[in-house]
């Protein structure tokens, strides 16, 4: 009883941590530019069907490919921001959400051609799988593995954050841009590398979710409404509350596909519309 | 004994420890055109905010003539008689001026939220708002849109949106921000022409414009009232002098 | 900075200037005259025609959201599945008179808009987008729970409707359904035409074009939104009662966020602000859709998202807006 709540309350923290990955970078950038990208969801992806091609045409080992799924959605990111996002900093919401839907919609698109519909499969190397016992309770090595990478890429965030000259940068952009501008600091430079940062990031964790969450076509919008909801509940550009929201998302959810599986997404749902009309800033608002 | 139009009793506001109003008290006597000075993020804005109803204070108390107003929405407020307008043009750029005084006449009127009707049937709003642009001298160009006209002629628009409701009390917040030196003279020449029934406080940077419109002047140095007093008062005071040459030219 | 004017004359009447962006254009008059033309020269495509005509509706209350007052809504659809689920609801449970059907699809569907507007009154930006989102996820996941009442993933079926007036019957080759959607069309448009043009209509406007100045000009705000979203989210409820009705059928889409997301298109492609646009957008929209039926529907995605991205940088105000600038244009240069 205790072994299988231990057990949920592990799987659903891990997962937490994936999502924790996937969102962050979209909070920073939301928090930073104001752009609304509903295409973040598209840059995991990307790096989920990297790491499969990788893995399946040229028979690259698994760890290799994390890095290159990051580059990869980071290079994407780049290229999109250059050539479209930034003639609409200035725009509405509603146009920026259109115009980062349109892209998620050929993206989907793309995704089935080039891939098909179907889940991927992928090996995972053997060491990574499989459970490890400790008493009464055992844990998933995957899993394990995930929650060591999200909690050491949360550290390497918040000490770069805190303590390296960009991430003084980054911080001065995202509390007074016009400011920051002013004092010469190269806002646009800074977004650009932040932008790129938070989807490397995302890409990195679509390919790590290719195991646990699948990966078809439709990721890119499946899982954006929960990295949505990490950002907006927790609070934009805030790290604290993307994580905080993340793991809570995540063990809500695992909680509630096992005890009360019929309701499903109803529940998340309900909960993100009542938090947000009670604090619509998010729950770790930075002001 | 003078009616007083709007006072304020206590009126405190801090943003983490930054005090941005520190126990402010005043009365505007009915008519009265008084001058609210003072170097920049003294919290000249700020009061007007707090007035208005767009800040709410930590403590303290506003009253329009006798009725407390400190609870009171801002377009409640509005509706009482109590308008301001923005330092910053806060206009509506693809209505023309017509159409935007039209609609500030028709919330004035209580008739903006019929939908059932079409709206040149409110003859007199229309003919109304014409009246107005016509006294600011925006009659020629109110069919254009608003972001089509000139900077000088959108401070006279501010005015026009403020004067469609009818006030009894106005604040207005750096009128003839950003126009030249040549061209406020004519703006505050039209702002003198609004009737002494109407309590006025104006904030402004100008020491002339001051002088020559106020009957008395409010000086606000770091959110808190230094001194109060009639425009020769002012000038000779020595505090006002240091805060004014310390924090550079007015 | 121009001083007293001389220049307007005497004779100058603002209620004119008014009267002149109300009245009946030529161009619209000849556009309605031209839906009947699918009577005689398309007649086999009605069916298709009643689509379009309630996709057209459907872009109309939602044009007066966002094109009008300036608001984001991401899950327009479900004011839509709402008013469709009332009217099959209705007519499953033995009531198929049509036209009260369609009055009590818009009592829910405007009672729903009146609820969600007390959400929608506090917040803003990107919180805003998130909650239309959400409540739209929200209703399509509650409809599919209750596939006992709505059918779930296979929809609600076994609608049969009554004779229309007693008299006109819905007939396989979908004039009767033309007709009928073509006037509940016409009419409705009539009814925002006259709201857009209203005092009502004017706030809106103010409302999109400065929030912050609305209430420092008296304006309620609170009960302007109230207003507007019951109003848009009783005309999105008629256009779902309509699709209910002339299809027989109510599918679990009609919740969904494709849905919604494909309204904003047809909004947004015609252009916003412009009640026509709607119009055009969708006329556009459902044709094509239809002609490329036989794409995979992967592929239908990817031209969507590329229409999509097209038109929000090179034509952001929609064609009517390209349109209208390129008539101003050359206005100009004439002169």
């Amino acid at each position: 009883m205790i072994a299988r709540f231990v057990s949920l309350l592990f799987d659903g923290f891990a997962y937490g941590m994936l999502l924790f990955v996937l969102s962050v970078g979209l909070s920073v950038t939301l928090g930073m530019m104001n752009f609304v990208n509903l295409a973040h969801g598209t840059f995991a992806m990307i790096g989920g069907y990297v790491t499969v091609t990788l893995m399946r045409q040229a028979g690259w080992p698994f760890f290799a490919t994390l890095p290159v799924a990051f580059i990869a959605a980071a290079a994407a990111s780049v290229v999109l921001e250059r050539v479209l996002y930034r003639r609409l900093y200035r725009a509405t919401d509603l146009d920026q959400s259109l115009l980062t839907i349109g892209i998620v919609f050929m993206s989907i698109a793309i995704a089935a051609y080039l891939f098909g519909t179907n889940q991927q499969p992928v090996q995972l190397p053997s060491y990574l799988t499989g459970r490890i016992a400790y008493g009464d309770f055992n844990f998933g090595v995957y899993r394990l593995f995930l929650v060591a990478a999200a909690l050491a890429i949360t550290a390497i965030l918040v000490l770069g954050l805190e303590y390296t000259r960009f991430g003084a940068r980054v911080r001065a952009c995202v509390d007074n841009q016009r400011m920051a501008r002013g004092l010469g600091l190269n806002v646009d430079g800074v977004f650009m590398a932040t932008f790129a940062l938070g989807s490397g990031l995302a890409g990195l964790g679509g390919a790590l979710a290719i195991e646990p969450m699948g990966l078809d076509p439709n990721f890119a919008f499946k899982y954006l409404v929960y990295m949505l909801i990490v950002v907006a509940v927790g609070g934009l550009a805030s790290i604290r509350g993307a994580f905080v929201t993340a793991a809570l998302l995540g063990v809500i959810d695992i909680f509630s596909k096992y005890y009360v599986p019929e309701v499903g997404a109803f529940v998340l749902y309900l909960v993100m519309v009542g938090l947000l009309i009670w604090r619509p800033a998010g729950l770790f608002a930075r002001r | 004994m003078t009616e007083i139009a709007l006072s304020t009793a206590g009126l405190n506001k801090k943003f983490g420890s930054l005090v941005v109003a520190g126990d402010i008290n005043v009365a505007l006597p009915r008519g009265a055109r008084y001058a609210l000075i003072g170097p920049n993020g003294a919290g000249k804005t700020t009061l007007i905010n707090l007035i208005t109803g767009m800040l709410r204070p930590d403590s303290g108390r506003i009253l329009l003539g006798e009725e407390d107003i400190t609870a009171l929405a801002p377009d409640g407020r509005v509706k009482r008689g109590l308008v301001r307008t923005f330092q910053i043009n806060t206009l509506f750029p693809n209505l023309s001026a017509l159409e935007a005084v039209t609609l500030a006449v028709c919330e004035r009127r209580g008739k903006a939220g019929v939908w059932w009707k079409s709206l040149p049937s409110y003859r007199d709003a229309a003919d109304e708002a014409y009246a107005i642009l016509a006294t600011l001298g925006l009659a020629a160009d109110c069919e254009r849109p608003t972001r089509q006209l000139a900077y000088g002629q959108q401070r006279l628009l501010e005015i026009a949106l403020a004067l469609a409701a009818k006030p009894r009390v106005l604040l207005l917040d750096e009128p003839a921000a950003g126009v030249p030196r040549s061209e406020s003279r004519e703006l505050f020449t039209a702002v003198a022409g609004i009737s002494s029934d109407i309590t006025i406080l104006f904030i402004e940077h100008d020491m002339e414009v001051v002088f020559r419109f106020a009957s008395r002047i409010i000086v606000m140095v770091s959110g808190r009232i230094l001194v109060e007093g009639t425009p020769a008062e002012i000038s000779g005071n020595e505090r006002v002098r240091e805060v004014y040459l310390g924090a550079g030219h007015g | 900075m121009t001083a007293e004017t001389t220049g307007a004359p005497a004779a100058f009447n603002p209620q004119d200037v008014l009267r002149a962006q109300v009245r009946w254009h030529p161009l619209e008059i000849l556009f309605w005259l031209a839906t009947l033309l699918p009577f005689v020269l398309t007649p086999t495509y009605l069916v298709l025609c009643s689509q379009v005509a309630f996709a057209a509706l459907f872009a109309l209350s939602l044009d007066l959201l966002v094109g009008y007052s300036g608001l984001v809504s991401l899950g327009h659809a479900v004011f839509f599945g709402f008013g469709a689920y009332a009217a099959g609801l209705v007519a499953k449970a033995g009531w198929g008179e049509p036209i009260s059907g369609l009055f009590i699809s818009m009592v829910v569907a405007g009672f729903v808009g009146y609820l969600v507007s007390f959400i929608m009154v506090r917040i803003s930006h990107f919180a805003l987008i998130m909650v239309s989102l959400g409540l739209c996820l929200l209703a399509f996941e509650l409809a599919n729970q209750l596939h006992w009442l709505t059918g779930g993933d296979d929809g609600l079926q076994g609608i049969e409707m009554w004779p229309i007036l007693g008299t006109f019957k819905f007939d396989l080759y979908g004039k009767v359904a033309y007709s009928y959607t073509l006037i509940v069309l016409f009419l409705s448009f009539l009814v925002l035409r006259r709201i857009v043009n209203s005092p009502f209509g004017l706030s809106l406007r103010g409302l999109r074009e400065n929030q912050r100045r609305m209430p420092a000009i008296g304006a309620p705000m609170r009960k302007r939104l109230q207003v507007v979203y019951m109003i848009s989210g009783a005309f999105a409820g008629l256009a779902g009662a309509l699709s209910a009705q002339t299809t027989q059928f109510v599918a679990l889409d009609a919740l969904s966020f494709q849905r919604s997301a494909e309204v904003l298109v047809m909004l947004v492609l015609g252009g916003a602000g412009r009640l026509y646009g709607g119009l055009i957008g969708s006329i556009i929209f459902i044709v094509a859709r239809d002609q490329l039926a036989g794409m995979n529907p992967q592929y239908w995605y990817f031209w969507l998202g590329l229409l999509l991205v097209f038109v929000i940088i090179f034509l952001p105000n929609g064609i009517l807006g390209g349109l209208a600038q390129l008539v101003a244009h050359l206005r100009n240069r004439r002169s």
